[in-house]
Protein backbone atom coordinates (compact mmCIF):
# COMPACT_ATOMS: atom_id res chain seq x y z
CA UNK A 1 0.00 0.00 0.00
CA UNK A 2 1.08 3.23 -0.64
CA UNK A 3 1.60 5.77 2.33
CA UNK A 4 2.03 9.22 2.12
CA UNK A 5 5.32 10.14 4.12
CA UNK A 6 4.20 13.65 5.24
CA UNK A 7 0.88 14.63 7.11
CA UNK A 8 -1.01 17.98 6.76
CA UNK A 9 -2.32 19.10 9.78
CA UNK A 10 -5.40 21.28 9.44
CA UNK A 11 -8.89 21.94 11.72
CA UNK A 12 -12.23 22.06 10.65
CA UNK A 13 -15.52 23.83 12.18
CA UNK A 14 -19.31 23.96 11.13
CA UNK A 15 -19.41 27.23 13.10
CA UNK A 16 -20.00 27.31 17.07
CA UNK A 17 -22.66 29.96 18.33
CA UNK A 18 -21.60 30.51 22.11
CA UNK A 19 -24.06 30.56 25.11
CA UNK A 20 -24.96 33.04 27.84
CA UNK A 21 -24.26 32.50 31.43
CA UNK A 22 -28.14 30.72 31.18
CA UNK A 23 -27.14 28.84 28.73
CA UNK A 24 -29.15 30.64 26.16
CA UNK A 25 -27.71 31.04 22.18
CA UNK A 26 -25.62 33.80 21.57
CA UNK A 27 -25.98 35.39 17.93
CA UNK A 28 -25.37 32.78 15.26
CA UNK A 29 -23.17 35.51 13.05
CA UNK A 30 -21.17 36.16 16.23
CA UNK A 31 -20.26 32.34 15.60
CA UNK A 32 -19.26 33.04 11.63
CA UNK A 33 -17.27 36.38 12.51
CA UNK A 34 -15.43 33.82 15.39
CA UNK A 35 -15.11 31.00 12.62
CA UNK A 36 -13.71 33.94 10.17
CA UNK A 37 -11.00 35.07 12.94
CA UNK A 38 -10.50 31.07 13.81
CA UNK A 39 -9.16 30.74 9.78
CA UNK A 40 -7.21 33.73 9.81
CA UNK A 41 -5.35 32.88 13.31
CA UNK A 42 -4.92 29.35 11.14
CA UNK A 43 -2.66 30.98 8.48
CA UNK A 44 -0.91 32.97 10.58
CA UNK A 45 0.51 30.17 12.56
CA UNK A 46 0.83 28.00 9.80
CA UNK A 47 -1.79 25.72 10.12
CA UNK A 48 -1.92 23.51 6.67
CA UNK A 49 -5.71 23.29 6.25
CA UNK A 50 -9.09 24.47 7.33
CA UNK A 51 -12.47 23.23 6.20
CA UNK A 52 -15.80 24.56 6.92
CA UNK A 53 -18.44 22.20 7.12
CA UNK A 54 -21.94 22.79 6.00
CA UNK A 55 -24.77 22.77 9.03
CA UNK A 56 -27.52 24.66 9.16
CA UNK A 57 -28.53 24.79 13.00
CA UNK A 58 -28.81 27.02 15.64
CA UNK A 59 -25.94 25.72 17.49
CA UNK A 60 -24.06 25.07 13.75
CA UNK A 61 -24.43 27.93 11.92
CA UNK A 62 -21.52 27.19 9.11
CA UNK A 63 -24.44 27.12 6.25
CA UNK A 64 -23.00 28.57 3.69
CA UNK A 65 -19.13 27.81 3.22
CA UNK A 66 -18.19 29.07 -0.30
CA UNK A 67 -19.37 32.60 0.96
CA UNK A 68 -17.12 31.99 4.11
CA UNK A 69 -14.11 30.29 2.34
CA UNK A 70 -14.09 33.34 -0.33
CA UNK A 71 -13.79 35.90 2.89
CA UNK A 72 -11.61 33.92 3.99
CA UNK A 73 -9.23 33.46 1.02
CA UNK A 74 -8.39 37.14 1.03
CA UNK A 75 -7.47 37.02 4.29
CA UNK A 76 -4.89 34.47 3.89
CA UNK A 77 -1.87 33.91 2.59
CA UNK A 78 -0.93 30.27 3.20
CA UNK A 79 -3.57 28.08 4.27
CA UNK A 80 -5.45 25.42 2.04
CA UNK A 81 -9.43 26.11 2.05
CA UNK A 82 -12.00 23.35 1.65
CA UNK A 83 -15.60 22.79 2.40
CA UNK A 84 -15.93 19.83 5.08
CA UNK A 85 -17.94 19.15 3.36
CA UNK A 86 -20.38 20.96 1.09
CA UNK A 87 -23.59 19.01 1.12
CA UNK A 88 -24.37 18.94 -2.64
CA UNK A 89 -27.10 16.55 -2.48
CA UNK A 90 -29.15 19.78 -1.85
CA UNK A 91 -27.25 22.28 -3.28
CA UNK A 92 -26.63 23.62 -6.69
CA UNK A 93 -23.20 22.17 -7.96
CA UNK A 94 -23.19 24.66 -10.51
CA UNK A 95 -23.66 27.26 -7.67
CA UNK A 96 -21.04 25.69 -5.82
CA UNK A 97 -18.38 25.39 -8.16
CA UNK A 98 -18.69 29.02 -9.33
CA UNK A 99 -18.67 30.03 -5.61
CA UNK A 100 -15.47 28.22 -4.94
CA UNK A 101 -14.02 28.65 -8.35
CA UNK A 102 -14.39 32.46 -7.26
CA UNK A 103 -12.87 32.10 -3.63
CA UNK A 104 -9.93 30.41 -5.85
CA UNK A 105 -9.42 33.46 -8.55
CA UNK A 106 -9.46 35.81 -4.48
CA UNK A 107 -6.60 32.99 -3.15
CA UNK A 108 -4.58 33.59 -5.88
CA UNK A 109 -4.63 29.92 -7.07
CA UNK A 110 -4.49 26.37 -5.82
CA UNK A 111 -5.42 27.13 -1.85
CA UNK A 112 -9.02 26.29 -2.25
CA UNK A 113 -10.84 22.71 -2.45
CA UNK A 114 -14.23 20.99 -2.05
CA UNK A 115 -15.04 18.27 -0.39
CA UNK A 116 -18.73 17.11 -1.47
CA UNK A 117 -20.83 14.98 1.00
CA UNK A 118 -24.47 13.99 1.74
CA UNK A 119 -24.32 15.63 5.38
CA UNK A 120 -24.59 13.70 8.32
CA UNK A 121 -28.31 14.95 8.83
CA UNK A 122 -31.80 15.56 6.66
CA UNK A 123 -31.97 19.57 7.28
CA UNK A 124 -31.03 20.45 3.97
CA UNK A 125 -34.10 18.52 2.39
CA UNK A 126 -36.84 20.54 3.80
CA UNK A 127 -34.95 23.61 3.94
CA UNK A 128 -34.04 24.13 -0.22
CA UNK A 129 -37.49 21.50 -0.98
CA UNK A 130 -36.03 18.33 -1.79
CA UNK A 131 -37.52 15.16 -1.38
CA UNK A 132 -35.66 12.52 0.30
CA UNK A 133 -37.06 9.87 -1.52
CA UNK A 134 -34.50 11.06 -4.33
CA UNK A 135 -31.65 11.21 -1.73
CA UNK A 136 -29.65 8.56 -3.45
CA UNK A 137 -30.29 10.07 -6.94
CA UNK A 138 -29.55 13.59 -6.22
CA UNK A 139 -26.54 12.96 -4.58
CA UNK A 140 -25.04 11.10 -7.76
CA UNK A 141 -26.72 12.95 -10.25
CA UNK A 142 -25.17 16.44 -8.53
CA UNK A 143 -22.11 14.57 -7.95
CA UNK A 144 -21.60 13.72 -11.92
CA UNK A 145 -22.71 17.49 -13.04
CA UNK A 146 -20.24 19.08 -10.32
CA UNK A 147 -17.31 16.64 -11.91
CA UNK A 148 -18.13 17.48 -15.30
CA UNK A 149 -17.88 20.90 -14.50
CA UNK A 150 -15.01 20.48 -12.89
CA UNK A 151 -13.35 18.22 -15.50
CA UNK A 152 -14.44 20.71 -18.11
CA UNK A 153 -11.66 22.11 -19.77
CA UNK A 154 -13.05 25.47 -21.61
CA UNK A 155 -15.55 27.76 -20.18
CA UNK A 156 -18.49 26.41 -21.51
CA UNK A 157 -20.38 23.31 -20.42
CA UNK A 158 -22.03 20.79 -21.63
CA UNK A 159 -24.16 18.12 -19.34
CA UNK A 160 -27.70 15.92 -19.39
CA UNK A 161 -29.20 14.39 -16.45
CA UNK A 162 -32.51 13.40 -14.72
CA UNK A 163 -32.55 15.53 -11.77
CA UNK A 164 -32.58 19.02 -14.21
CA UNK A 165 -32.66 20.53 -17.00
CA UNK A 166 -29.65 20.02 -19.65
CA UNK A 167 -26.71 22.36 -19.82
CA UNK A 168 -26.41 23.03 -23.69
CA UNK A 169 -23.01 24.19 -24.08
CA UNK A 170 -23.10 26.94 -21.50
CA UNK A 171 -20.46 29.21 -19.98
CA UNK A 172 -20.00 28.39 -16.18
CA UNK A 173 -17.49 30.97 -14.63
CA UNK A 174 -15.18 31.59 -13.51
CA UNK A 175 -12.83 28.83 -14.50
CA UNK A 176 -10.05 27.78 -11.05
CA UNK A 177 -6.45 29.14 -11.95
CA UNK A 178 -4.82 25.95 -12.25
CA UNK A 179 -7.68 24.61 -14.34
CA UNK A 180 -9.85 22.10 -12.03
CA UNK A 181 -10.06 22.48 -7.80
CA UNK A 182 -9.61 19.34 -5.53
CA UNK A 183 -12.83 17.28 -5.62
CA UNK A 184 -12.73 15.08 -2.37
CA UNK A 185 -15.79 12.80 -1.28
CA UNK A 186 -16.52 12.41 2.49
CA UNK A 187 -17.76 9.73 3.97
CA UNK A 188 -18.67 7.94 7.49
CA UNK A 189 -17.07 5.03 6.75
CA UNK A 190 -19.61 2.92 4.93
CA UNK A 191 -18.21 0.66 2.82
CA UNK A 192 -20.03 0.92 -0.52
CA UNK A 193 -18.63 4.76 -0.28
CA UNK A 194 -15.16 4.10 -0.08
CA UNK A 195 -15.80 1.32 -3.11
CA UNK A 196 -17.26 4.55 -4.91
CA UNK A 197 -14.63 6.93 -4.43
CA UNK A 198 -12.07 5.04 -5.53
CA UNK A 199 -13.43 3.78 -8.89
CA UNK A 200 -14.33 7.54 -9.60
CA UNK A 201 -10.50 8.16 -8.91
CA UNK A 202 -11.77 10.76 -6.19
CA UNK A 203 -9.69 11.85 -2.69
CA UNK A 204 -11.70 10.37 0.05
CA UNK A 205 -11.90 12.62 3.40
CA UNK A 206 -13.11 10.02 6.32
CA UNK A 207 -15.37 11.98 9.17
CA UNK A 208 -14.57 9.19 12.42
CA UNK A 209 -16.71 10.67 15.06
CA UNK A 210 -16.46 7.45 17.34
CA UNK A 211 -15.42 4.38 17.83
CA UNK A 212 -11.96 3.50 17.21
CA UNK A 213 -10.70 4.83 13.84
CA UNK A 214 -8.14 2.49 12.96
CA UNK A 215 -10.93 0.19 12.43
CA UNK A 216 -11.66 2.48 9.39
CA UNK A 217 -7.98 0.75 7.90
CA UNK A 218 -10.10 -1.57 5.68
CA UNK A 219 -11.60 1.07 4.18
CA UNK A 220 -8.58 2.52 3.30
CA UNK A 221 -7.52 -0.29 1.55
CA UNK A 222 -11.07 -0.46 -0.13
CA UNK A 223 -10.33 2.83 -1.16
CA UNK A 224 -7.25 2.41 -2.64
CA UNK A 225 -8.19 -1.04 -4.22
CA UNK A 226 -10.83 0.04 -6.48
CA UNK A 227 -9.13 3.11 -7.16
CA UNK A 228 -6.34 0.66 -8.56
CA UNK A 229 -8.95 -1.71 -10.15
CA UNK A 230 -10.60 1.11 -11.62
CA UNK A 231 -7.17 1.97 -13.26
CA UNK A 232 -6.88 5.74 -11.29
CA UNK A 233 -3.35 6.19 -9.39
CA UNK A 234 -1.33 9.28 -8.81
CA UNK A 235 -1.61 11.78 -6.63
CA UNK A 236 -5.39 11.97 -6.78
CA UNK A 237 -5.83 8.67 -4.87
CA UNK A 238 -5.50 10.16 -1.10
CA UNK A 239 -7.16 9.90 2.12
CA UNK A 240 -7.94 12.65 4.68
CA UNK A 241 -9.13 12.36 8.40
CA UNK A 242 -11.27 14.25 9.92
CA UNK A 243 -11.84 13.50 14.35
CA UNK A 244 -13.18 15.70 17.00
CA UNK A 245 -9.96 16.62 18.67
CA UNK A 246 -8.47 19.93 20.48
CA UNK A 247 -5.30 20.60 22.12
CA UNK A 248 -4.39 22.64 24.88
CA UNK A 249 -0.98 23.09 26.95
CA UNK A 250 -1.61 19.71 29.04
CA UNK A 251 -3.95 16.90 28.54
CA UNK A 252 -5.85 17.62 31.81
CA UNK A 253 -6.75 20.70 30.49
CA UNK A 254 -7.87 19.60 26.69
CA UNK A 255 -10.20 17.23 28.52
CA UNK A 256 -11.76 19.62 30.41
CA UNK A 257 -12.06 22.30 28.09
CA UNK A 258 -13.89 20.12 25.46
CA UNK A 259 -16.09 18.68 27.83
CA UNK A 260 -18.55 21.62 28.33
CA UNK A 261 -19.23 21.79 24.78
CA UNK A 262 -19.51 18.16 24.14
CA UNK A 263 -22.15 17.74 27.17
CA UNK A 264 -24.21 20.74 25.56
CA UNK A 265 -23.84 18.99 21.89
CA UNK A 266 -25.19 16.00 23.48
CA UNK A 267 -27.61 17.40 25.39
CA UNK A 268 -28.98 19.10 22.30
CA UNK A 269 -29.06 16.08 19.87
CA UNK A 270 -30.02 13.69 22.64
CA UNK A 271 -33.29 15.96 22.91
CA UNK A 272 -33.84 15.72 19.06
CA UNK A 273 -32.81 11.87 18.50
CA UNK A 274 -34.30 10.47 22.25
CA UNK A 275 -30.53 9.79 23.33
CA UNK A 276 -30.49 9.83 27.16
CA UNK A 277 -28.41 12.14 29.17
CA UNK A 278 -24.95 12.15 28.46
CA UNK A 279 -22.46 10.89 30.90
CA UNK A 280 -19.28 12.23 31.97
CA UNK A 281 -17.62 8.48 31.61
CA UNK A 282 -18.77 8.28 28.22
CA UNK A 283 -16.83 11.30 27.13
CA UNK A 284 -13.65 10.12 29.61
CA UNK A 285 -14.17 6.74 28.15
CA UNK A 286 -13.54 8.15 24.36
CA UNK A 287 -10.17 10.57 24.88
CA UNK A 288 -7.54 8.00 25.33
CA UNK A 289 -5.78 6.26 22.69
CA UNK A 290 -7.05 4.10 20.60
CA UNK A 291 -10.67 6.28 20.97
CA UNK A 292 -11.94 8.20 18.50
CA UNK A 293 -11.32 12.27 20.30
CA UNK A 294 -8.00 13.39 19.73
CA UNK A 295 -8.09 15.78 22.99
CA UNK A 296 -4.75 15.72 24.84
CA UNK A 297 -1.60 18.21 25.13
CA UNK A 298 0.78 18.09 21.79
CA UNK A 299 3.00 15.02 22.72
CA UNK A 300 -0.12 12.97 23.02
CA UNK A 301 -2.30 14.79 19.60
CA UNK A 302 1.15 14.07 18.12
CA UNK A 303 1.42 10.59 18.65
CA UNK A 304 -2.03 9.11 17.85
CA UNK A 305 -2.13 10.93 14.78
CA UNK A 306 0.99 9.16 13.58
CA UNK A 307 -0.44 5.62 14.96
CA UNK A 308 -3.35 6.47 13.17
CA UNK A 309 -1.42 7.28 10.03
CA UNK A 310 0.21 2.99 10.64
CA UNK A 311 -3.20 1.67 9.62
CA UNK A 312 -4.70 4.71 7.04
CA UNK A 313 -2.00 6.11 5.33
CA UNK A 314 -3.71 9.13 5.31
CA UNK A 315 -2.12 12.68 4.24
CA UNK A 316 -4.09 15.36 6.06
CA UNK A 317 -5.39 15.30 9.96
CA UNK A 318 -7.81 17.53 10.74
CA UNK A 319 -9.71 18.33 14.02
CA UNK A 320 -12.94 19.49 15.63
CA UNK A 321 -13.09 21.01 19.07
CA UNK A 322 -15.47 23.86 18.72
CA UNK A 323 -18.97 22.52 19.35
CA UNK A 324 -21.28 23.44 22.02
CA UNK A 325 -19.96 27.16 22.83
CA UNK A 326 -16.29 26.40 23.51
CA UNK A 327 -14.64 29.44 24.19
CA UNK A 328 -13.00 31.35 21.42
CA UNK A 329 -9.67 31.42 23.08
CA UNK A 330 -9.25 27.95 23.73
CA UNK A 331 -10.15 27.59 20.38
CA UNK A 332 -7.88 29.84 19.08
CA UNK A 333 -5.00 27.93 21.12
CA UNK A 334 -5.66 24.86 20.14
CA UNK A 335 -5.45 25.72 16.48
CA UNK A 336 -1.78 27.82 17.96
CA UNK A 337 -0.34 24.55 19.61
CA UNK A 338 -1.34 22.50 16.21
CA UNK A 339 0.51 24.15 14.13
CA UNK A 340 3.45 25.29 16.66
CA UNK A 341 3.40 22.28 18.51
CA UNK A 342 1.95 19.21 16.85
CA UNK A 343 2.53 19.43 13.69
CA UNK A 344 6.78 19.67 14.07
CA UNK A 345 6.24 16.19 16.43
CA UNK A 346 4.31 14.40 13.89
CA UNK A 347 6.96 15.51 11.18
CA UNK A 348 9.42 14.14 13.79
CA UNK A 349 7.51 11.03 14.58
CA UNK A 350 7.15 10.10 11.01
CA UNK A 351 10.85 11.15 9.73
CA UNK A 352 11.91 8.17 12.49
CA UNK A 353 9.83 5.43 11.18
CA UNK B 1 -30.03 -26.51 7.84
CA UNK B 2 -30.30 -28.68 11.26
CA UNK B 3 -33.90 -28.05 13.14
CA UNK B 4 -32.01 -25.81 15.88
CA UNK B 5 -29.41 -24.15 14.25
CA UNK B 6 -29.05 -21.61 11.13
CA UNK B 7 -25.69 -22.53 9.22
CA UNK B 8 -26.36 -19.88 6.31
CA UNK B 9 -26.64 -16.29 6.81
CA UNK B 10 -27.80 -13.61 3.89
CA UNK B 11 -27.48 -10.26 4.64
CA UNK B 12 -28.63 -7.64 2.36
CA UNK B 13 -27.16 -4.30 3.13
CA UNK B 14 -23.09 -3.62 3.05
CA UNK B 15 -23.08 -0.52 4.86
CA UNK B 16 -21.53 -0.05 7.91
CA UNK B 17 -24.43 -1.99 10.86
CA UNK B 18 -24.22 -4.90 7.44
CA UNK B 19 -20.22 -5.29 7.47
CA UNK B 20 -20.55 -4.99 11.16
CA UNK B 21 -22.65 -8.06 11.45
CA UNK B 22 -21.35 -10.13 8.34
CA UNK B 23 -17.66 -10.08 10.57
CA UNK B 24 -19.41 -11.28 13.38
CA UNK B 25 -20.89 -13.84 12.11
CA UNK B 26 -17.78 -15.25 10.13
CA UNK B 27 -16.17 -14.82 13.52
CA UNK B 28 -19.09 -17.11 15.33
CA UNK B 29 -18.66 -19.80 12.03
CA UNK B 30 -21.34 -18.78 10.27
CA UNK B 31 -21.50 -18.77 6.19
CA UNK B 32 -22.23 -15.44 5.33
CA UNK B 33 -23.24 -14.20 2.22
CA UNK B 34 -23.76 -10.58 1.39
CA UNK B 35 -25.93 -8.75 -1.38
CA UNK B 36 -26.68 -5.11 -2.19
CA UNK B 37 -28.72 -4.06 -4.90
CA UNK B 38 -25.26 -3.77 -6.87
CA UNK B 39 -24.86 -7.17 -9.03
CA UNK B 40 -22.60 -9.46 -6.75
CA UNK B 41 -19.31 -9.08 -8.49
CA UNK B 42 -19.18 -5.33 -8.06
CA UNK B 43 -19.13 -5.87 -4.32
CA UNK B 44 -16.39 -8.71 -4.57
CA UNK B 45 -13.61 -6.64 -3.99
CA UNK B 46 -15.56 -4.94 -1.01
CA UNK B 47 -16.27 -8.28 0.60
CA UNK B 48 -13.02 -9.72 0.16
CA UNK B 49 -11.52 -6.86 2.27
CA UNK B 50 -13.88 -5.62 4.89
CA UNK B 51 -15.86 -8.88 5.98
CA UNK B 52 -12.89 -11.51 4.66
CA UNK B 53 -14.75 -14.66 4.69
CA UNK B 54 -17.62 -14.06 3.53
CA UNK B 55 -18.84 -13.90 0.13
CA UNK B 56 -20.60 -11.16 -2.10
CA UNK B 57 -23.38 -12.59 -3.82
CA UNK B 58 -27.01 -11.50 -5.87
CA UNK B 59 -29.56 -10.57 -3.21
CA UNK B 60 -31.67 -13.77 -4.27
CA UNK B 61 -28.95 -16.06 -3.18
CA UNK B 62 -28.65 -13.81 -0.01
CA UNK B 63 -31.80 -14.47 0.27
CA UNK B 64 -31.89 -18.09 0.29
CA UNK B 65 -30.36 -18.93 3.37
CA UNK B 66 -31.11 -19.77 6.66
CA UNK B 67 -31.66 -16.39 8.25
CA UNK B 68 -31.74 -13.25 6.26
CA UNK B 69 -30.69 -9.96 7.57
CA UNK B 70 -32.50 -6.61 6.52
CA UNK B 71 -29.10 -4.34 6.87
CA UNK B 72 -30.42 -1.61 4.48
CA UNK B 73 -31.96 1.70 5.00
CA UNK B 74 -35.78 1.19 6.34
CA UNK B 75 -37.04 4.06 4.18
CA UNK B 76 -35.64 1.30 0.91
CA UNK B 77 -37.77 -1.32 2.50
CA UNK B 78 -40.09 -1.40 -0.78
CA UNK B 79 -36.91 -2.58 -2.92
CA UNK B 80 -36.92 -5.79 -0.90
CA UNK B 81 -37.99 -8.50 -3.07
CA UNK B 82 -41.33 -10.16 -1.65
CA UNK B 83 -40.84 -13.51 -3.81
CA UNK B 84 -37.16 -13.88 -2.95
CA UNK B 85 -37.76 -13.51 1.01
CA UNK B 86 -41.13 -15.55 0.82
CA UNK B 87 -41.53 -18.25 3.79
CA UNK B 88 -37.49 -16.93 4.72
CA UNK B 89 -36.94 -15.96 8.22
CA UNK B 90 -36.04 -12.42 8.19
CA UNK B 91 -34.67 -10.49 10.90
CA UNK B 92 -35.26 -6.71 10.17
CA UNK B 93 -32.20 -4.37 12.27
CA UNK B 94 -33.88 -1.53 10.73
CA UNK B 95 -34.71 1.73 12.46
CA UNK B 96 -37.20 4.45 11.79
CA UNK B 97 -35.08 7.57 13.42
CA UNK B 98 -36.74 10.81 11.49
CA UNK B 99 -34.14 13.28 13.16
CA UNK B 100 -31.49 11.61 11.16
CA UNK B 101 -32.78 9.95 8.51
CA UNK B 102 -35.49 12.37 7.67
CA UNK B 103 -39.38 11.67 7.86
CA UNK B 104 -40.98 9.39 5.60
CA UNK B 105 -44.51 8.92 5.60
CA UNK B 106 -44.87 5.01 5.34
CA UNK B 107 -44.43 5.06 8.92
CA UNK B 108 -45.64 8.48 9.94
CA UNK B 109 -49.23 7.64 9.09
CA UNK B 110 -48.99 3.81 10.42
CA UNK B 111 -48.83 3.41 14.36
CA UNK B 112 -47.46 0.08 13.89
CA UNK B 113 -44.31 -0.81 14.47
CA UNK B 114 -41.99 -0.35 11.49
CA UNK B 115 -41.40 -4.23 11.47
CA UNK B 116 -44.84 -4.68 11.51
CA UNK B 117 -44.87 -2.54 8.20
CA UNK B 118 -41.96 -4.49 6.99
CA UNK B 119 -43.64 -7.65 7.85
CA UNK B 120 -47.01 -6.68 5.62
CA UNK B 121 -44.93 -5.68 2.47
CA UNK B 122 -43.22 -8.80 2.75
CA UNK B 123 -46.49 -10.79 2.94
CA UNK B 124 -44.83 -14.23 3.39
CA UNK B 125 -41.75 -13.64 5.27
CA UNK B 126 -41.35 -14.82 9.01
CA UNK B 127 -40.38 -11.60 10.77
CA UNK B 128 -38.51 -11.25 13.52
CA UNK B 129 -37.29 -7.66 14.67
CA UNK B 130 -33.61 -7.74 16.53
CA UNK B 131 -30.33 -6.55 16.19
CA UNK B 132 -31.78 -2.86 15.36
CA UNK B 133 -30.96 -1.76 18.72
CA UNK B 134 -26.63 -1.77 19.20
CA UNK B 135 -24.47 0.22 17.61
CA UNK B 136 -22.41 -1.13 15.04
CA UNK B 137 -19.58 -0.34 16.53
CA UNK B 138 -20.30 -2.19 19.67
CA UNK B 139 -21.49 -5.22 18.13
CA UNK B 140 -17.58 -6.39 17.79
CA UNK B 141 -16.59 -4.96 20.62
CA UNK B 142 -19.15 -5.95 23.41
CA UNK B 143 -19.64 -9.65 22.76
CA UNK B 144 -19.07 -11.99 25.33
CA UNK B 145 -18.92 -15.85 26.26
CA UNK B 146 -22.46 -17.85 27.25
CA UNK B 147 -22.64 -17.91 30.78
CA UNK B 148 -20.34 -14.67 31.41
CA UNK B 149 -22.54 -12.54 34.13
CA UNK B 150 -22.17 -9.31 32.66
CA UNK B 151 -22.84 -10.12 28.71
CA UNK B 152 -24.97 -7.81 27.45
CA UNK B 153 -28.45 -9.11 25.86
CA UNK B 154 -30.29 -8.00 22.86
CA UNK B 155 -34.21 -8.21 22.68
CA UNK B 156 -36.16 -9.97 19.49
CA UNK B 157 -39.63 -9.92 18.98
CA UNK B 158 -41.56 -12.03 16.15
CA UNK B 159 -45.07 -13.98 16.13
CA UNK B 160 -43.22 -17.28 15.09
CA UNK B 161 -42.06 -19.32 17.27
CA UNK B 162 -39.55 -21.76 15.51
CA UNK B 163 -37.96 -18.33 13.64
CA UNK B 164 -37.69 -17.13 16.92
CA UNK B 165 -35.64 -19.93 18.08
CA UNK B 166 -33.43 -19.73 15.65
CA UNK B 167 -32.95 -16.19 15.70
CA UNK B 168 -32.14 -16.63 20.06
CA UNK B 169 -29.64 -18.94 18.60
CA UNK B 170 -27.66 -17.28 16.30
CA UNK B 171 -27.57 -13.99 18.83
CA UNK B 172 -26.19 -16.29 21.36
CA UNK B 173 -23.27 -17.54 18.95
CA UNK B 174 -22.66 -13.84 18.17
CA UNK B 175 -22.11 -13.46 21.54
CA UNK B 176 -25.06 -12.15 23.35
CA UNK B 177 -27.93 -13.54 25.58
CA UNK B 178 -31.18 -13.28 23.66
CA UNK B 179 -34.33 -11.95 25.46
CA UNK B 180 -37.72 -13.02 23.60
CA UNK B 181 -40.11 -9.40 24.14
CA UNK B 182 -43.00 -11.33 22.74
CA UNK B 183 -44.71 -11.24 19.39
CA UNK B 184 -43.60 -8.55 16.55
CA UNK B 185 -45.91 -5.76 17.91
CA UNK B 186 -43.73 -5.99 21.14
CA UNK B 187 -41.13 -4.96 19.46
CA UNK B 188 -41.87 -0.94 20.25
CA UNK B 189 -40.83 -1.58 23.85
CA UNK B 190 -36.77 -1.69 21.74
CA UNK B 191 -37.47 1.46 18.98
CA UNK B 192 -35.73 3.92 18.52
CA UNK B 193 -35.42 6.44 21.24
CA UNK B 194 -36.50 4.08 24.08
CA UNK B 195 -34.25 2.81 27.01
CA UNK B 196 -33.54 -0.38 25.95
CA UNK B 197 -32.14 1.49 22.32
CA UNK B 198 -30.27 3.56 23.97
CA UNK B 199 -28.56 1.68 26.38
CA UNK B 200 -26.58 -1.51 27.35
CA UNK B 201 -28.57 -4.15 29.30
CA UNK B 202 -27.89 -7.93 31.00
CA UNK B 203 -30.78 -10.41 30.33
CA UNK B 204 -32.27 -9.46 33.71
CA UNK B 205 -31.93 -5.77 32.73
CA UNK B 206 -33.64 -6.63 29.49
CA UNK B 207 -36.32 -8.65 31.28
CA UNK B 208 -37.36 -6.16 33.48
CA UNK B 209 -37.26 -3.31 31.27
CA UNK B 210 -39.55 -5.08 28.92
CA UNK B 211 -41.97 -6.23 31.45
CA UNK B 212 -42.07 -2.43 32.46
CA UNK B 213 -43.28 -1.35 28.97
CA UNK B 214 -45.53 -4.11 28.26
CA UNK B 215 -48.87 -2.62 29.68
CA UNK B 216 -47.89 0.34 27.27
CA UNK B 217 -47.12 -2.34 24.41
CA UNK B 218 -50.01 -4.03 24.59
CA UNK B 219 -52.58 -0.45 24.66
CA UNK B 220 -51.09 0.52 21.38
Amino acid sequence: MHMENTLEIGAYSFGDTQRGPDGSSRSTAEAIKNLFDAIVHADRVGLDYFGVGEHHTVSMPASSPGALIAAAAAATTQITLGSAASIISTDDPVRVFQQFATADAISGGGRIEITAGRGSSVETFPLFGFDLNDYDELYAQKLDLLLTLNNTTTEHVTWSGRTRPPIPDLAVVPRPINGSLPIWIATGGSAPSSARAGRLGLPISYGIIGGQPHRFAPLANLYRQSAAQAGHTGDNIKVSVATFGLVAPTKKEAVERMYPGWVNLNVEMGRLRGWPVPQRSSYLAQVDAPSAYFVGDPDDVAERIVALHGHLGHMRHFLQGDHGGLPQEHLLESLTLLATEVKPRVDRLLAAK
Amino acid sequence: MSSQQATTIGILGAGRAGTALARQAVKAGYQVRIATTAPAAENALLVDIVTPGAVAVESSQAAASDLVVLAIPLHKYRTLNQSDLAGRIVIDAMNYWAPVDGVFDDFESDSRTTSEVVEEFLRDARVVKSLNHIGYHELEEDDQPAGTATRRALALAGDDARAKALVANFIDRLGYDAVDAGPLAAGRSFQPATEIFTGSHTANQLVALIQKVRPLVDAA
